[in-house]
C-alpha cells in the first residue's frame, strides 16, 4: 500500500535527482529538498529506527584492520563518497545521512557483534558493508533476526538470497558465463586450467565454470586450490606448462595473487602472447596495485566494472572519487559496487516514502539506477542486480582496456539449475 | 610412456620440478637462516621475524620508488643497494629491539615469544599507518624478470636463479662469520657457556646484541629478495612464520647445517607433493610429515648438546 | 589440605565471592542483553585461559595451540546444531534436502557417516569433552613421552593448529570451509537467538565457568597440583623421585584441552556459529595473552584477563579502529616486561598491602597473615 503513495511529482523529482546526482548536484539538491518537505518522522519511520526530522543514521561495517583491510578500504571510501554526495544533494527525504562506522577487524564474530550493535543499539536504517563471504555468512542471521538491511558489494559465489540483503556485486554465473563464452568464441579456446584459492568462492565459481565448459564439449585439463596466503606457485606453473591449456582460469585472492603473477611471468609465460591466455575474475585494479601492472599486462578479466569505462557517469564518478581520496587511488569492481549501495538505498527509500525496513524491501525490486558508473543497473526480484558483464584487457599501467561487453544485462541467478 | 606423459615430457617434469624444489629450498633457507641464528644460538623466539622481513621489503619498495623518481639511470642496479639498505634497516631495528626488549627476557624464553608477538602487532600497524593497508608493488629491473630457455619445455626463471645465488652467498657469509671469524668464536663460546665466556673477557651483552641484529638483518635481506616472488603488505610477514619455525625446529636448533638440511627436505617434499596432489593437501601432508617426524625425533635432524 | 579452609583460603573465598557476585548479579543487572551476550562470549575465552593457567602457570607447558581444542569443542556443538537446523522442511530448496546447506553447495548428496552421531545431544556433549581430550592425548603422549618441552612444544602445537585450519578450510564440503558452520538456530527446539535464550545461556556459561574454576582449584591444591609445580620448577628432581613426569603432563594437557572445549561449545551456543578462524595460530596466541594479562599463576586472573582484554579490544576498535593494534601490541609487551604476573601480580603487590594497611588502621588487632596459596 504505502509504496504506491508517492505522488507523481515526487517520482519525477526522484528521477531527475538520480539522473543529475553525479553531474549537476545543485539542481538535484533543489529538487530533493522541495520534495522532502512535509514528511514527518512519525510517518517515515514507524519502527523506531534512528531517524530524526533532520538526520538518518546508517552503518558502515568493513574491516579497517587485519588482513582484509587491504581489500575493504576501497569499499569504505566509495560508500563515504556516495553518502557525502547524497548529503550534498539534500539527503534522503530531507534528512542528512549520519554514518556510524564499525571495524570488523577481519574477524567474523566481530562482524556479527558489530552488526548487532549497529542494529540493536544504534538502530541504523541501513548498513553498507562486509566483503568476504565468511563475514556475510556471519552477519546474515543477525540481519534476519533483527530485520536490518545490508548492502553487500562483493562479487560472490551466489547460493544465497536473503530478504535482508541487497547484493550490489555480481553473483558467480553473471561473472563467469559470459567471460567463458567470450574466450571460446573470440579466442577459440578449447582447454582450460582452473586455479583458485582454497575457499568457497573460487571453488563454487570453478564448479560453475567447469559445468559451462563441459557443456560446450570443451576440456578442463586441471583444477587446483591453494591455501589462502600461499606464496609458492612454481609447481603448479610447471603443471600448466606441461598440460598446455588454452586458458588459465585463475581465481586467486589476496597476497597469493602477487606471488602467482610474478612467478608466472618469471617462468616465461608471457600473457601478452595469449598462449596460454589468462582469464581471471578476482584481479581488479586494486589488486594490480600490489601485483604491479608490468606483471599483469596481457591478462583478461571478466567482471562488471573497470575504472577506464568511457561513459560520462563513470568519468564523473572517477573524478569525484579522486578529488575526495587522492589522485593516486584506483577504483576496482567492488569499489564501484559499494558506491551503488547508498544510491540504491536512497532510491528505495524515496520510492517507499519511508525508512521502514519492510517498506524499503518491498520497494527495492525494480529500482533502477541510471547514474551508476557501470551504466544502468536494476534490482532483480532476487535482490541481486541486473548488470552487464565486461571483459577487460590489462595494460602495463595497471588499468584495463574494455574489449567486450554483453549486449544485454545479465540476469542474476544465484541458484543456477544444472550448475551445481 | 609414464602415465599421461612421454619420456621427454617426463624428463622435463623432473628437471623443472627439481628446479622448483631448489627455488623453494633457497626461499626456506633465506627465511630460516636469520631465525636459526637467533633461535638456535640465543634461544630467543622471535615471532616478529616475519615483520623484520617485511621491513626489508618496504625498504626495497622505497628504494625502487625513489630511484625511479630521482635517478632513473641507476634503476637496473638499484636492487643491490636496496638489499644493503634492507640489511642496515633491519639490523638497526634488531639491535634496538634487543636493547629495549629482548635483553630483559633471556631468562624467560617463552616470554620473548609473547613480547615479540606484541612487537609484530605494533610493526604491522606501523606499516599500515605509513604505507597504507594495501599491498605495494615493487617494480623490478627487466633483467631480473623473465626466464632462460634450456630446452623447448624446460625454462629456468631468472629471479629463481637470483634467489639461489643470493642464498648461497648469504649462507657462505654466515658460515664464515660464525665458524671462521673471531667474532663467530665469541658467539659460539657464549652459546656453549655464557658464564665462562664472560669470565674470559668476552662482552656477552654486545655479542647478544650483534647476534640478534645479524639475524634480523638477514631477515631484512630475505624480505628484500622476496619482493621478486611474493607480496609486500602489512600482514604478509605472518604468512612465513609457521614455515620458518618448522624449518628451524625440524633442523634441530643450534645447528645451521641442520637448518639447511631441513629446508632441503621440506622443500623437496612439498614441491614433489604439490606436483602430484592438489595444493592444499600437499601443504597439509608436508606439515603433518614434519610434525610426525618431530614427534619421533624431537631434537630435530641435527642437534647439538648444549648445556643450559 | 591447606590450613585456611576448604579448597580456597579465606582471602580467596572473598575473591571467589566477588567474582561470583560480579558474574551472576552485577553484570546481568548492569548491562543490557546485547552487552551481556558479549560478556558471555568473552567468558568462553576465560575457559581457555583457565586451562592455560593450569598448563602454563602450573605445569610450565606453553601451548600455542589451545585454539585447536576450543575449535574442536565448538565444532562438535555446531555440528549438532547445524543438523537440527537442517531439517528436510527447512532445506527443501536444496537438491538434497535434510543435509546442511554447505554440503549441498558442494554436491554432497548424503550425510557423511561421521556426522550421523551428532544427531544425538548426549553423544555431542560427550564428544565435546572426549574428542579434544583424545586429540590432546595423542599430541601429548607423542611429545611428552619423548621429553619434548618448552619452546619446541609451543612451536609444534602451533604447527598443528595451522594444519587443522588448512584441513578444515580445504574440506569445505564436510566442514563448511572458511565460512564455518553458520546459521545455527535451535537447541532441541529451543530458539537460541532470542534475548531470553541469550540470558539463560549467559547464566549457564557463567555457572559452568565457576564450576570449572572450582575444578581447576581442586586440581591445583591436590597432591597432583603440587607435583606439577615441582615439575615446572625442577623437572629432573621429580623424575628422579620416581614419578612418571610425562603422564602428569599428558593428563594436565588433556584437562586443559577439555576445559577449552567446553568454552568452545559455549561460544558456539552464544555466538551462533563456528569458523576455522578460532582454530588457527592467531586466536591461540591471543588466548595465551588473556592468561598472561590476568596473571599466568592465578585462576581468577585468567577470568579477569579474558574479560578485560576483550572489553578493551571492543572499546578500542569502536573508538579508534585504526589504532587498536598498537594498543594490543603495547599491552603484550607491557605485560611481559613490567607485569610478568599480570593483574593478579599487581593486586598481590599493590592492592592487597594497601587494604591490609587500611584494615590495620581501623581495627587494632592486626589480621593474621594469610598463606599465599594463590601462587
Amino acid at each position: 500500500m504505502s509504496d504506491e503513495t508517492p505522488s507523481s511529482s515526487m517520482n519525477i523529482s526522484r528521477r531527475s535527482l538520480l539522473a543529475g546526482a553525479a553531474s549537476i548536484p545543485l539542481l538535484a539538491a533543489f529538487n530533493s529538498v522541495a520534495s522532502a518537505q512535509g514528511l514527518p518522522t512519525a510517518v517515515v519511520n514507524t519502527t523506531g529506527l534512528a531517524v530524526t526530522d533532520t538526520t538518518v543514521k546508517v552503518g558502515i561495517l568493513h574491516s579497517v584492520t587485519g588482513t582484509m583491510a587491504i581489500s575493504e578500504t576501497g569499499s569504505v571510501q566509495a560508500e563515504k563518497l556516495a553518502i557525502e554526495q547524497i548529503n550534498a544533494t539534500g539527503g534522503i527525504l530531507g534528512r542528512k545521512i549520519e554514518v556510524i562506522q564499525e571495524d570488523g577487524g577481519s574477524d567474523w564474530p566481530t562482524f556479527a557483534e558489530k552488526a548487532k550493535k549497529l542494529l540493536v543499539e544504534d538502530k541504523v536504517a541501513s548498513v553498507f558493508g562486509c566483503w568476504t563471504s565468511a563475514s556475510r555468512k556471519a552477519v546474515l542471521p543477525v540481519f534476519e533476526q533483527y530485520n536490518g538491511m545490508l548492502y553487500y558489494p562483493t562479487f560472490y559465489e551466489g547460493l544465497e538470497e536473503s530478504p535482508n540483503v541487497i547484493y550490489t556485486g555480481q553473483e558467480a554465473t553473471q561473472q563467469i558465463l559470459a567471460g567463458i563464452d567470450w574466450v571460446v568464441k573470440e579466442k577459440g579456446a578449447k582447454s582450460f586450467y582452473l586455479l583458485g584459492s582454497d575457499y568457497i568462492w573460487p571453488r563454487t565459481s570453478n564448479k560453475i565454470a567447469r559445468k559451462h565448459i563441459e557443456k560446450k564439449g570443451l576440456e578442463v585439463v586441471g583444477e587446483e586450490y591453494y591455501p589462502l596466503g600461499h606464496t609458492q606457485f612454481n609447481s603448479v606453473i610447471n603443471k600448466i606448462k606441461l598440460k598446455k591449456p588454452d586458458v588459465i582460469y585463475a581465481i586467486i585472492v589476496g597476497g597469493s595473487n602477487v606471488a602467482f603473477y610474478k612467478q608466472l611471468k618469471a617462468a616465461g609465460i608471457d600473457m601478452t602472447k595469449e598462449k596460454p591466455l589468462l582469464l581471471t575474475i578476482s584481479v581488479t585494479e586494486d589488486e594490480i596495485l600490489g601485483i604491479g601492472g608490468e606483471n599483469m599486462v596481457g591478462a583478461y578479466a571478466s567482471m562488471k566494472y573497470f575504472q577506464s569505462l568511457p561513459n560520462d557517469n563513470n568519468k564523473a564518478f572517477v573524478a569525484a572519487f579522486k578529488k575526495m581520496w587522492g589522485d593516486n587511488i584506483v577504483i576496482g569492481d567492488v569499489t564501484q559496487a559499494a558506491y551503488l549501495g547508498p544510491w540504491l538505498w536512497k532510491a528505495a527509500v524515496e520510492k517507499a516514502g519511508s525508512f521502514d525496513i519492510d517498506k524499503v524491501r518491498t520497494a527495492s525490486p525494480g529500482i533502477e539506477l541510471t547514474t551508476a558508473p557501470e551504466g544502468y543497473v536494476k534490482i532483480h526480484e532476487n535482490h541481486h542486480l541486473w548488470s552487464k558483464t565486461r571483459i577487460g584487457h590489462a595494460r602495463a599501467d595497471g588499468q584495463y582496456d574494455l574489449v567486450y561487453e554483453t549486449k544485454d544485462l545479465m540476469e542474476p541467478n544465484p541458484f543456477p539449475e544444472g550448475y551445481q | 610412456m609414464i602415465g599421461d606423459y612421454t619420456y621427454s615430457e617426463f624428463f622435463s617434469i623432473l628437471a623443472m620440478q627439481g628446479f622448483a624444489g631448489l627455488i623453494l629450498f633457497s626461499v626456506f633457507v633465506l627465511m630460516a637462516l636469520g631465525l636459526a641464528i637467533i633461535f638456535g644460538q640465543m634461544g630467543v623466539i622471535n615471532m616478529a621475524h616475519g615483520e623484520f622481513m617485511i621491513l626489508g621489503a618496504y625498504v626495497t619498495y622505497l628504494c625502487s620508488t625513489l630511484v625511479t623518481t630521482y635517478l632513473p639511470a641507476f634503476f637496473p642496479y638499484y636492487f643491490f643497494l636496496a638489499m644493503a639498505l634492507a640489511f642496515v634497516a633491519s639490523f638497526s631495528l634488531g639491535v634496538l629491539v634487543e636493547w629495549v626488549l629482548i635483553r630483559h627476557l633471556y631468562r624467560r624464553p617463552l616470554d620473548t615469544l609473547l613480547a615479540t608477538w606484541g612487537l609484530s602487532l605494533v610493526l604491522q600497524q606501523f606499516y599500515r599507518s605509513v604505507f597504507g593497508a594495501r599491498e605495494v608493488g615493487v617494480t623490478l629491473p627487466d633483467w631480473m624478470m623473465g626466464s632462460v630457455s634450456v630446452s623447448e619445455t624446460i625454462e629456468v626463471p631468472l629471479n629463481g636463479l637470483f634467489v639461489m645465488a643470493l642464498t648461497m652467498i648469504i649462507a657462505l657469509g654466515v658460515y664464515f662469520i660464525m665458524y671462521r671469524s673471531s667474532w663467530g668464536k665469541r658467539v659460539r663460546a657464549v652459546v656453549q657457556n655464557r658464564v665462562m665466556a664472560g669470565a674470559v673477557g668476552i662482552n656477552t651483552k654486545m655479542v647478544d646484541r650483534m647476534t640478534f641484529g645479524l639475524g634480523c638483518g638477514i631477515a631484512g635481506i630475505a624480505g628484500s629478495a622476496f619482493t621478486m616472488i611474493g607480496s609486500t603488505g602489512p600482514t604478509a610477514g605472518q604468512l612465513y612464520i609457521v614455515d620458518t619455525f618448522l624449518v628451524v625446529v625440524f633442523g634441530g636448533a643450534g645447528s645451521l647445517i641442520g637448518t639447511i638440511a631441513s629446508a632441503f627436505t621440506i622443500s623437496q617434499a612439498q614441491s614433489t607433493m604439490e606436483f602430484f596432489l592438489s595444493g592444499s593437501m600437499a601443504k597439509v601432508l608436508t606439515l603433518l610429515t614434519v610434525v610426525g617426524i618431530l614427534m619421533l625425533r624431537p631434537q630435530g635432524l641435527f642437534s647439538l648438546n648444549i648445556r643450559r | 589440605m591447606p590450613a585456611a579452609g576448604f579448597l580456597f583460603s579465606k582471602k580467596e573465598w572473598l575473591y571467589f565471592t566477588i567474582l561470583a557476585a560480579l558474574l551472576l548479579v552485577v553484570m546481568p543487572l548492569a548491562v543490557d542483553v546485547f552487552r551481556l551476550n558479549l560478556i558471555g562470549k568473552y567468558l568462553t575465552y576465560a575457559f581457555v585461559a583457565i586451562g592455560l593457567v593450569l598448563l602454563w602457570g602450573g605445569g610450565g607447558i606453553l601451548s600455542l595451540g589451545q585454539g585447536i581444542f576450543f575449535g574442536l569443542g565448538g565444532y562438535c556443538m555446531a555440528m549438532f546444531l547445524k543438523l537440527e537446523a537442517s531439517t528436510p522442511a527447512a532445506t527443501k530448496i536444496q537438491s538434497t534436502p535434510g543435509i546442511p546447506d554447505f554440503m549441498d553447495w558442494n554436491q554432497i548428496t548424503a550425510l557423511p557417516s561421521w556426522w550421523q552421531p551428532f544427531y544425538s545431544l548426549t553423544f555431542t556433549i560427550v564428544a565435546i569433552i572426549l574428542v579434544p581430550s583424545f586429540f590432546a592425548f595423542v599430541i601429548g603422549a607423542a611429545m611428552f613421552k619423548r621429553r619434548v618441552g618448552g619452546v619446541y612444544f609451543a612451536i609444534i602445537t602451533q604447527a598443528v593448529a595451522a594444519i587443522l585450519t588448512i584441513l578444515i578450510i580445504g574440506q569445505q564440503g564436510y566442514t563448511g570451509g572458511v565460512n564455518g558452520i553458520t546459521d545455527l538456530r535451535t537447541l532441541h527446539g529451543w530458539d537460541i537467538r532470542t534475548d531470553s535464550a541469550k540470558l539463560i545461556l549467559y547464566f549457564v556459561n557463567a555457572l559452568l565457568l565457576i564450576g570449572v574454576l572450582l575444578l581447576a582449584q581442586s586440581v591445583r591444591i591436590s597432591k597432583f597440583g603440587r607435583l606439577l609445580i615441582a615439575m615446572r620448577d625442577r623437572e629432573d628432581r621429580v623424575r628422579f623421585s620416581g614419578y612418571d613426569v610425562a603422564n602428569f603432563k599428558i593428563f594436565i594437557f588433556c584437562l586443559a584441552a577439555a576445559i577449552s572445549a567446553i568454552g568452545g561449545a559455549m561460544f558456539t551456543l552464544q555466538v551462533g556459529f563456528m569458523s576455522p578462524s578460532f582454530v588457527g595460530i592467531v586466536p591461540s596466541i591471543e588466548m595465551v595473552i588473556f592468561a598472561a594479562v590476568g596473571g599466568r599463576l592465578s585462576l581468577f586472573g585468567a577470568i579477569y584477563g579474558a574479560l578485560l582484554v576483550n572489553a578493551a579490544k571492543t572499546t578500542f576498535s569502536e573508538s579508534f579502529p585504526e589504532l587498536w593494534l598498537f594498543a594490543m601490541g603495547g599491552l603484550f609487551i607491557a605485560v611481559v616486561m613490567a607485569f610478568p604476573f599480570g593483574l593478579a601480580g599487581v593486586v598481590k603487590d599493590h592492592v592487597e598491602p594497601f587494604f591490609a594497611k587500611a584494615l590495620a588502621r581501623f581495627s587494632k588487632p592486626s589480621p593474621e597473615p594469610q598463606p599465599q596459596a594463590a601462587e
